[in-house]
């Protein structure tokens, strides 16, 4: 498994805010289509580090960094790497669903649009595609214009993954997807994020051990922005190494 | 922090403490039925393997309980795991047990082949390897564990010493066949249940470590 490529790798990371450093010498190989799981009690580092992946801590107030993201080997902190490539490769899907108050299809077609991609007919083939690689494709094929507030909040979440999805990105980060979600919308959810992990690499922070258990082909456990042990998943939570995985695993703490 | 599984855990190591419990004294029973030709005995043992048949069931629901409602992981998850493979074990320790009290039945009507010297010892010793193994289990003790699986070699030793010396029986004078076939069985029984207590012991030692040691004895192990 660790023999795929690495889509995503850290080496010696740093990173925190103010005087505060929330990660300590991070050094994670992500590989390629996969899904792996962050996990950890509040305010390990979790989310601190996803956000590492796509400079969205950047505009955070006293934010700093140290060491190496590489996104296909490639330095995501090199001034050369222009942002918004950056973020076309590395797209992010967030805790609460945030639609654009605009049409399922606007909202779909907004990161493309944004490239400068104007030709309708590729805007709504892009628009289909993206909706059926999020699964949503069946359920608003019949109302793309209608307000993407219409929509269920599952619905909602998958309509900002096809968001993410229409930029073309190799790399989906997830901060806690389904927080928000009843169990069918999430089981829903997951359903979506195993199929795409055929095609993307996914990053995804979660709470919740039994949803790791399900989706993530391996975890990564931090604790006191400290990388204690990652993983094949269900080797992990079978048998963790370190004793801090145990522990957290069992509910002992966190 | 009180974890409520805990409580479920120790409960159910609480009921496989009863079981090997149970199991040990049908195998004591078992061993006196013959060492002693206490025909008695030989029925209690058979009658009483019902019962440890139902511990089993009873060992099988309290696991799928505490799936459902406690969703174990890590040590918690292996314990469960361990339990659900040591009661087959035990299981299959009482039926030993009654293969033995068969075999006691029959050797009882007859006059004693020889006095007995190494099957008692034998007996005593698979007997202590399975108590030894459960308190392993309890106790969390992989080292202790560890010390049972190396038992294993003298209890084979001792069954090999007694098929050879009842080889020579059976060669001298075929009419002590039956009787000579009849204390095979029992020995082979014997050497049973050290191999069941082997196996609780490696399950001991991946529910401690995490590492699994089935199969990894040299030439010469079971399996």
């Amino acid at each position: 498994m660790t023999t795929a490529p690495a889509a995503l790798r850290t080496r010696s990371l740093l990173a925190g805010f103010g005087s505060t450093a929330v990660l300590q010498a991070i050094d994670l190989t992500i590989p390629e289509r996969q899904i792996t799981a962050f996990i950890g009690p509040s305010g390990c580092g979790k989310s601190t580090l996803l956000r590492c992946f796509n400079r969205m801590n950047d505009h955070l107030a006293g934010f700093f960094r140290n060491g190496e993201v590489l996104v296909h080997g490639r330095d995501a902190y090199d001034p050369s790497f222009p942002l918004e490539e950056l973020r076309s490769q590395v797209g992010m899907v967030f805790q609460k669903p945030n639609p654009f108050p605009q049409s399922i299809a606007r909202n779909v077609s907004f990161g493309p649009r944004m490239a400068g991609v104007r030709d309708p007919a590729v805007l709504a083939e892009l628009v289909e595609a993206s909706l059926r690689r999020a699964q949503l494709w069946d359920e608003v094929k019949d109302r793309l214009h209608a307000s993407a507030f219409e929509l269920s909040g599952g619905q909602q979440q998958r309509l900002c993954i096809a968001r993410a999805l229409a930029s073309g990105p190799q790399i989906l980060l997830l901060d806690e997807p389904a927080s928000a979600l009843d169990p069918i919308a999430t089981a829903k959810l997951e359903e979506t994020i195993l199929e795409l992990s055929r095609e993307v690499t996914i990053v995804l922070v979660t709470h919740n051990l039994q949803q790791a258990a399900r989706v993530a082909h391996r975890t990564a456990f931090l604790y006191l922005g400290k990388l204690i042990e990652e993983g094949e998943t269900a080797a992990m939570f079978a048998a963790p190494r370190e004793r801090l995985t145990e522990e957290y695993l069992t509910g002992r703490f966190g | 922090m009180e974890r409520r599984i805990e409580q479920e855990l120790e409960g159910l190591k609480g009921l496989l403490l009863t079981m090997a419990g149970e199991v040990e004294r049908q195998l004591a029973l078992a061993v006196r039925a013959v060492v002693e030709r206490d025909d008695a005995a030989a029925s209690a043992v058979i009658a009483g393997d019902v019962g440890i048949d139902q511990r089993e069931i009873e060992v099988d629901r309290r696991i799928i309980e505490l799936i459902v409602r406690e969703r174990p992981l890590a040590r918690d998850l292996r314990l469960v795991i361990t339990a659900g493979k040591i009661a087959p074990d035990l299981e299959r320790v009482a039926d030993h047990a009654v293969n033995i009290a068969e075999q006691a039945l029959l050797l009882n009507r007859q006059p004693p082949l020889k006095p007995f010297v190494i099957m008692p010892r034998m007996a005593r010793l698979a007997s202590a390897m399975v108590r030894d193994a459960i308190s392993a289990f309890v106790a969390g003790d992989a080292a202790a564990a560890r010390r049972v699986v190396a038992q294993d070699d003298e209890v084979d030793a001792m069954h090999e010493e007694i098929f050879r010396e009842l080889l020579t029986y059976m060669m001298e004078d075929a009419r002590t066949i039956p009787r000579a076939l009849a204390l095979l069985l029992i020995a082979r029984s014997l050497e049973r249940v050290a191999d069941q207590a082997t196996n609780i012991s490696e399950q001991v030692v991946y529910l401690v470590e995490g590492e699994d040691i089935r199969h990894q004895r040299p030439e010469g192990g079971r399996d």
